[in-house]
């Protein structure tokens, strides 16, 4: 199961590798991995989404809570959570081709950031899954090369989850 | 009145109630050593490897209870305590490491002496710091020992920078500290305890199986109370030797690889598994599809982390354990019948295990024209203090001591039981004599595991420290040979240690006396002269060479599937 997990920690040295480490040492596996300082600069956001069973995803929150510079984990419910992710993403672009591009960028609110007679790079941002269909429409057309900053997530609600 | 980096940390130990520190100078602890030149409130012991005083560290933190202080340099010095730092992780021992740095403005330019020991160490401590600035170190110091010591304890590495301990700044230490994320339960939830109490009421065949955490919670007490009050026999793991006292009828001894037949049965057996401050280890459980098949499983520890790690489990108690057997005590008092009543009602059961007992109880073959391992262990329990410490290495011989030496007080047994980590007995002893030098401290080693830190001989002969050491001699590297020769036909790939080394001569050249026994009637001879002598004495004992260690339990086989002593 797919699980997305945000961590929030103390904003110091070090602190990202310790919940890097405590999955690489114990063999669970990181699909992808965001982190920033929040709008308290003393703390920081990590965003993470791991697979795993029951067991294994209640052993990796329960880990996480043990790092002494861990604050809160939050292991989300979709349907309780929004889940963004920004893709920057460069395609071949020539011919015919050149059009196809712009309809799938319009299809999908994409945004045109740089042209040059051979390609465009396209800068889209969404839940993972709108994400991950228009770069699956732009692969046949020739994708060249693909930076995603992973997913962040945001509760849903009025409720506010700070330090 | 301001101080430099150096002396804050001294004071700062001083203020935590440290009297003893193992440290191993050198350039980055320079400035240390110094100020501890002429600070005279804690006694500095010089180990002769750094691997060595962290496990003095270890032995002294695990007799006394009390958070165990060592000091090494930046980058050797550093890496050479790694297996003393992990040692004590995995057996949560509260330490405070503090390791020399390069200056602040040489880290990460690969200075001279120079390791990322944050980096190193930061999989096998519950938390590391590095001090950026004087004025962070007090509150920092606080905050290891904090740490150290509280929730479920463990290794903290302090790494102080050299140009840290010459700046100056006014000293004040906190009295208390705040960690945001860090706030262990420490009390068990009252509902829980009720339903686990509850629970344990119906059933018809439980049994307490208890780990280290109860002699790190100081809960021995409580965990007799508790028993004898519900009549539940009790098996602790090799951690746990000594929270119970194995002369007790209600006593199953050591569960697990090289436990008791009965304990096995007994777990294997029981309706009502009550888990407590343990972990659940391989070495315990076997395989873990058929362990406890028929039981219900409480589980109380300080640890979320360890709940549901391994097994599933029932009823989950998060908390000292010592708060929650004084509450399951109460609660008892007030739902459940009398202490006679519970009694009563196991009997059955009891009288099953009694069976168990007559039938396969912990036992060897004697031999007169050999020394049998076993008998050296039953007779120094005999021949030793009450309260007499002991120390173990790693391998056969640790195993005969969990079997045979019958413990019956807590932190009277210190041994590497996570880690497994050869060379630890002889230090741990030094440390261990180092916080009572009143007390009988003896380690009972292999002639392996000596041999890996047989140069703090000198430690102990220099500060005069009353070890007395106890070699089981077999010339082999014991329990690996005792896997090749049950698993591997007899292969023994490097496991022999031919070379005659003479232990009494070794002794001797360290200043320490040398005492051998090749024949049964010598062991106790020896055994008496040894502790009669004021001072550190080497006691060799020449065993029987391919004695091995039953019961055992294969690797990966249930417990019912026990290899049995002939």
């Amino acid at each position: 199961m797919r699980h997305t997990i945000a961590v929030l920690v103390e904003n110091e040295f070090g602190v990202l590798s310790r919940v890097v480490g405590l999955f690489s040492g114990r063999g669970f596996n990181i699909d992808s991995l965001t982190v920033a300082p929040t709008n308290d600069e003393a703390l920081s956001r990590i965003t993470l989404v791991t697979r795993g069973d029951e067991q294994i995803i209640e052993q990796i929150t329960k880990q996480l809570n043990k790092l002494i510079d861990v604050i809160k984990v939050i292991d989300f419910e979709p349907e309780n959570a929004i889940e963004r992710e920004m893709v920057l993403v460069k395609v071949s672009a020539e011919d015919q081709s050149r059009a196809e591009v712009l309809r799938i960028a319009d299809i999908f609110r994409a945004k045109v950031i740089d042209v040059t007679p051979k390609s465009y790079t396209l800068e889209a941002t969404g839940a993972p899954a709108k994400v991950s269909a228009m770069v699956e429409l732009l692969r046949p057309l020739g994708l060249k090369e693909l930076v995603s900053t992973g997913p962040v997530v945001i509760g849903r609600g009025a409720k506010a989850w700070k330090g | 009145m301001k101080l430099n980096g150096a002396r804050i940390l001294l004071e700062c130990l001083k203020r935590e109630g440290v009297d003893t520190i193992f440290g191993y100078p050198g350039g980055t602890v320079i400035n240390l050593y110094d100020e501890l030149f002429s600070f005279k409130e804690i006694r500095h012991i010089l180990p002769r490897h750094e691997q060595a005083g962290v496990h003095a560290a270890d032995g002294y933190a695990r007799a006394t209870g009390k958070v165990g202080v060592a000091i090494a340099t930046s980058g050797p010095g550093a890496t050479n305590t790694i297996t003393g730092i992990a040692t004590a992780y995995m057996d949560s021992i509260p330490m405070v490491i503090i390791t020399g740095q390069v200056p602040t403005a040489l880290i990460g330019n690969d200075a001279f002496q120079e390791a990322d020991i944050i980096g190193i160490t930061r999989p096998c401590t519950k938390h590391n710091f590095l001090v950026k600035d004087v004025r962070d170190l007090a509150t920092i110091m606080k905050k290891a020992f904090y740490i150290a010591r509280t929730g479920r304890p463990g290794p903290v590495v302090v790494d102080l920078p050299k140009d840290v301990q010459i700046a100056q700044t006014e000293f004040h230490y906190p009295e208390s500290v705040e960690i945001r994320g860090y706030k262990p339960t420490v009390e068990g939830h009252p509902k829980q305890i009720e339903k686990a109490i509850a629970s344990i009421m119906q059933a018809k065949k439980p049994v307490i199986y208890v780990g280290g955490g109860v002699i790190l919670a100081n809960a021995a007490a409580e965990l007799v109370a508790v028993a004898k009050r519900l009549g539940i026999p009790v098996t602790t793991t090799l951690m746990g030797l000594g929270a119970y006292p194995e002369n007790d009828p209600q006593s199953l001894g050591l569960l697990g690889m090289h436990g008791t037949y009965y304990a096995n049965m007994a777990v294997s057996h029981c309706d009502m598994l009550i888990a407590i401050g343990a972990r659940f280890d391989d070495r315990v459980t076997g395989k873990i599809a058929s362990f406890a098949p028929h039981a219900k499983i409480v589980h109380v520890d300080v640890d979320p982390t360890s709940i549901k790690k391994n097994v599933r489990v029932d009823l989950p108690i998060v908390g000292d354990v010592r708060d929650v057997l004084q509450k399951m005590l109460k609660v008892a008092d007030e739902i459940g019948p009398d202490a006679k009543a519970c009694q009563a009602a196991l009997a059955p059961w009891i009288a099953e295990i009694d069976e168990w007992k007559t039938k396969h109880p912990m036992t060897y073959k004697q031999s007169t024209s050999v020394i049998k391992p076993q008998y050296v262990i039953q007779r120094l329990r005999a021949l030793s203090d009450p309260d007499a410490i002991v120390a173990t290495d790693v391998g056969q011989h640790q195993m005969w001591t969990a079997q045979f030496f019958g413990f019956t007080a807590p932190r009277t047994l210190l041994s590497s039981g996570g880690l497994g980590t050869m060379g630890f007995g002889l230090p741990a002893a030094m440390g261990a004599q180092a916080g009572f030098p009143e007390r009988q401290v003896m380690v009972v080693c292999g002639d392996g595991g000596f041999q890996m830190n047989m140069q703090e001989l000198a430690t102990i002969v220099q500060n005069r420290l009353n070890v007395k050491i106890v070699i089981l001699n077999n010339n082999f590297l014991g329990m690996v040979r005792q896997w090749q020769e049950l698993f591997f036909d007899k292969r023994y790939s490097s496991t022999c240690m031919e070379l005659p080394i003479d232990f009494i001569k070794l002794a001797e050249a360290f200043g320490a006396t040398g005492l051998q026994a090749t024949k049964v009637d010598e062991v106790d001879e020896v055994i008496k002269k040894g502790f009669a002598i004021k001072g550190p004495v080497l006691m060799e004992f020449k065993v029987a060479r391919e004695e091995k260690v039953l019961p055992m339990v294969p690797a990966g086989a249930s417990l019912t599937e026990m290899v049995l002593a002939s």
